[in-house]
């Protein structure tokens, strides 16, 4: 053998493919101010659009004066509903199949909501032009809880639909009704419940919250009125579904729409959303004839862009005496506020809700949930998790401590009793999924064995008994939390938003010289595309990931895609780009045995290189191949090397993974210190690892925030409360823990490459696990559950209803 | 609205210009200057993604009037590239250890930061933690920014070779 020939093992290291840790190609830019926001675009002529909007959670719109505003130096124009209804685009489809005015309609439904929109040359101008828009309204009763929404007097609040019978998901029971979407069996679990040896029984609620990215949302429309094109650059998590929904709400052909999501500042499922700051800013631009920018500020992000939750879920498990879990039952009130714009598969109105029987082979379930309108601002996206995965996860985390408390049995062990076992994989739940593969015990157990799960009890004992003889006024809590997920949607035949099935693509382009571009039809919003994407395909066809430039986000270039949300980019345009990587290599294979002088089947792919079989040392390495391939008369193949894939993805893929929290509690203030959290995930195949550590560290605090503090939370005039980041609960980084994370890899058996997925795993089990921690601190006392989320007052108000305050 | 006369050295340029009095620091330098490095994020002075350094203190540029940073020396995250155009200690470090993820806080943790150091050259865990509480990030949990800032303060310390 030569010496100086690289073995395989250091040429996969130079690919810098599948498991290598590569820096991100972004953060050169990123690190030097050099991204490209949507805030950051400036075109000439541009002119600035700002809402006016409703002081009040549910009034009639008597009338709007707009003359004193329009007299303002710079002010070009006002709009309001009158200006947009000649169009047709006075109200607007929502992704649930309902619909949303843009500009208030005669009515408004909450506080914050779109009522005129001021066109000015620059956005100080816009902002005086604003307040002087005189707006006369006449108030009306206010619903701010669903339950009391469903009483048979309470006001109606949809006027517009108040008689219908019909919504987009089946029969509606009374005018401020949505759906009732059922799932599972009922009348066998109601018979497993009365026949079981124990039935623990929660009422648990998962607050309303935000997903708050560090960007908020907006837009540049440019119409150019030569060539009829539009362009609207904008924060959109799913560009060419805007592109779409454009061309069929405007009657604009979609071929003169261009949508371009340039960098985004985290989205987190307030970016997949259609706002009216959209629709305002591209009429604008076409009465105008000038490109408009609209950006929302902080408090209108929290007022009136999509929040998340707000799901009220009765549970009730049954057991036999040791601890087998016979059944499931849940009923979910869920607060959708005033229109309906939950983003959802359409056949899902509440999601993947019914992924809630967890990571347990439970026999029987059943699951209603009850879509309801209130006066709350409209929304209900998934923040940082898969469709409702999260208040899925959270309520069946929960129900297994109230059922481990109620049975005195330890709520670890509780757990890996009813596990689904590695042998039973694929599974398929009682509620309906399919699950592909996991290996739950492993990962449980160690996970417990890596925090010493029986020190940490001992420990907690022994605290308890300090705290009764008066030696401490700290108690601990041991969170434990074991999660599935269900991401990557989807298989088109039952996953589709407004019509649009949930596939995902790729198309790549090698060049002459051996390195390539691969465009998706996704788009990054810190999660590092254009650094892994160009790892799958490195270690798909030997090019190494340097000399692969990824795109994203232009639907002029990019081929038609659903987006980035839901943890899909990888399980279904990850998938894609594998597909597509090999259909490159599958032509690369017969120009290297033209090359070569060799049949087809007498050559082997080796890393980065096709060579004779049995003669390594003949070779052909990518670079040669595609030289070959566009400059070279090969008989039987057109020239170029080029390829696409849309990957429909036979099943979702389900992470999970075990986390572990370890808290003290402050019983006289209510601060709660986290001392330790370790975090254990199973993605599948792991593309870089210091991605997922970072999105996994992120995805904690993310959970942190929301277990901990962070709510949208109204008075019972609709008055949001918390609308700036004074009283919204971001935590900081003094706030913040230190994370471990661990791993174990079961690798998806249908992805290409195996792998699952992981930006949202560590929101949907670190939201239970701080919760779990936070209520066994006080099991001791009798105490079994409090709603979250779990801020000083409410801790301490837990301890006081204990009698802990002497 | 009458406009005023500013000046100011911006990243070591002297620059000169007309802005209505009430302009705020943040919208004169994205939109008068071009610089875009420093974001908007909150327009409280909550979440630091505008941070920019006046006269060697960290200062929310969302929340500062032009015309209180007449005369100053102003300097952002474009500014602490080294003379060649290389990434600074600071923002080579945020890289190596995965210290950003979106990258919209980036330039005002990274300006924020470099204060820090020059304030407190060989910080604890804890001080640093402390001392970038007024950035928010809702991207990295914090944990790798950690990292990179005291892995900077090693590097600028000379006790360690930056990466590559």
């Amino acid at each position: 053998m030569n010496e100086i020939t690289p073995t395989p093992a250091e040429r996969a290291e130079k690919l810098k493919g599948l498991g290598s840790s590569r820096k991100r190609v972004e953060d050169v830019r990123f690190t030097q101010g050099k991204g490209n926001y949507v805030d950051d675009i400036k075109l000439p002529g541009m002119l600035f659009g700002d809402f006016v909007r409703s002081p009040y959670a549910h009034a009639r719109v008597v009338s709007i004066d707009a003359e004193a505003a329009k007299q303002v130096p710079g002010v070009v124009a006002v709009l309001t509903a009158a200006d947009l209804a000649p169009l047709g685009l006075h109200w607007m489809p929502t992704l649930a199949g309902d619909k949303q005015m843009v500009l208030a309609d005669g009515k408004v439904l909450f506080q914050g909501q779109e009522v005129a929109f001021v066109v000015a040359t620059d956005r100080y101008a816009a902002a005086d032009a604003v307040e002087l828009v005189e707006v006369d309204y006449e108030e009306l009763p206010v619903v701010t809880d669903p339950f009391k929404a469903l009483e048979p007097d309470a006001p109606v609040l949809r006027e517009d639909i108040a008689d219908q019978k019909e919504g987009a998901h089946g029969a509606r029971r009374h005018h401020n009704h949505i759906f009732t979407w059922e799932q599972g069996d009922r009348e066998a679990t109601e018979k497993v419940l009365a026949e079981a040896d124990v039935v623990a029984e929660e009422m648990i609620y998962y607050h309303r919250t935000h997903p708050c990215p560090l960007e908020t949302c907006g837009c540049v429309a440019s119409m150019d009125k030569v060539n009829g094109k539009l362009t609207v650059w904008g924060t959109f998590q799913a560009p060419h579904a805007v592109r779409t929904v454009a061309s069929l709400i405007s009657g604009i052909a979609e071929h003169n729409i261009r949508i371009i999501s340039p960098d985004i500042g985290g989205g987190f499922g307030n970016k997949v959303g259609v706002y009216p700051g959209y629709i305002c800013s591209i009429v604008a631009s076409i009465v105008t004839g000038k490109p408009v920018k609209w950006v929302e500020d902080r408090m209108e992000n929290l007022m009136a862009t999509a929040f998340a939750r707000d799901y009220w879920m009765q549970g009730k498990i049954a057991a036999t005496k040791d601890g087998r879990i016979t059944g499931l039952w849940c009923h979910v009130t869920a607060d959708h506020g005033g229109f309906d714009a939950c983003a959802d598969p359409t056949k899902f109105p509440a999601g993947f809700f019914n992924i809630c029987t967890g990571s347990y082979d439970i026999p029987v379930a059943w699951l209603a949930v009850d879509g309801v309108y209130t006066n709350k601002a409209p929304g209900g996206v998934a923040y940082r998790c898969s469709f409702r995965v999260t208040e899925a996860a959270y309520l069946i985390e929960r129900m297994i401590e109230v059922l481990a408390i109620k049975l005195g049995i330890d709520a670890a062990e509780l757990r890996r009793k009813n596990f689904i076992r590695k042998d039973q994989f694929p599974y398929r739940s009682a509620l309906g999924w399919e699950y592909d593969s996991g290996d739950y015990h492993t990962a449980w157990d160690k996970a417990l064995a890596a925090v010493g799960y029986e020190d940490l009890r001992a420990e907690q004992a022994d605290r308890v008994e300090s705290f009764r003889r008066g030696e401490t006024r700290k108690l601990m809590g041991v969170g434990l939390t074991f999660f599935t997920e269900i991401v990557g949607a989807g298989p088109v035949k039952n996953c589709d938003i407004l019509g649009l099935g949930m596939f995902d693509s790729c198309e790549i382009r090698i060049h002459p010289t051996g390195s390539a571009i691969a465009r998706l039809g996704t788009i990054s919003q810190g999660q590092g595309h254009a650094t892994t994407f160009a790892q799958i395909l490195a270690s798909e066809i030997g090019i190494p990931a340097d000399n692969i430039t990824i795109e994203e986000g232009d639907t002029d270039t990019a081929p038609y895609g659903l987006g980035t949300y839901g943890s899909r980019s990888t399980p279904v345009a990850g998938a894609a780009t594998a597909m597509a990587g090999r259909k490159i290599r599958a032509k690369a294979q017969m120009i290297a045995a033209y090359l070569l002088e060799v049949h087809d089947d007498d050559v082997e792919w080796d890393v980065d290189r096709f060579v004779v079989k049995g003669a390594p040392e003949r070779f052909k390495a990518m670079a040669e191949i595609a030289f070959a391939a566009y400059n070279q008369a090969i008989p039987g193949i057109e020239p170029g090397l080029e390829a696409v894939s849309y990957y429909d993805p036979p099943n979702m893929t389900y992470p999970f993974g075990a986390y572990v929290c370890v808290v003290d509690v402050d019983v006289d203030t209510g601060q709660v210190d986290i001392r330790r959290f370790y975090a254990l995930d199973d993605c599948g195949t792991r593309i870089n690892p210091m991605i997922i550590e970072g999105q996994v560290h992120g995805g904690l605090t993310e959970a942190l925030a929301i277990a901990m503090g962070q709510e949208i939370a109204y008075d019972e005039l609709g008055n949001v409360k918390t609308g700036t980041l004074m009283d919204f609960f971001v935590p900081t980084a003094w706030e913040t823990p230190h994370y471990e994370t661990d791993w174990t890899t079961t690798p998806s058996p249908h992805h290409p490459i195996g792998a699952k997925g992981v930006g949202e795993s560590p929101n949907v089990g670190g939201v239970p696990c701080f919760s779990n921690a936070v209520n066994d601190a006080f099991r001791a006392f009798g105490h079994v559950h409090a709603h979250m989320p779990h801020d000083h007052w409410r801790v301490w108000k837990i301890a006081h209803d204990l009698g802990l305050h002497g | 609205m009458a406009k005023m006369h500013v000046k100011m050295t911006v990243n070591g340029t002297q620059v000169e210009a007309l802005a209505e009095p009430r302009t705020l620091l943040i919208h004169f330098l994205r939109e008068e200057l071009g610089i875009t490095g420093p974001h908007i994020g909150c327009e409280t002075s909550h979440c630091g993604a505008c941070t920019v350094d006046v006269d060697g203190r960290s200062v929310k540029s969302c929340t500062m009037f032009v015309g209180q940073a007449n005369g100053a020396s102003v300097t952002t995250v474009e500014g602490l590239v080294n003379p060649d155009g290389s990434l600074g200690v600071l923002q080579e470090m945020f890289r190596e250890h995965h210290g950003l993820q979106c990258g919209f806080c980036t330039p005002g943790m990274i300006t924020r930061a470099h204060r820090l150091l020059q304030e407190n050259p060989n910080p604890s865990e804890e001080e640093v933690r402390f001392g970038m509480s007024g950035n928010l990030c809702r991207c990295t949990g914090y944990q790798n920014i950690v990292k990179a800032i005291m892995a900077a303060a090693a590097v600028l310390r000379g006790e360690k070779e930056a990466a590559e």
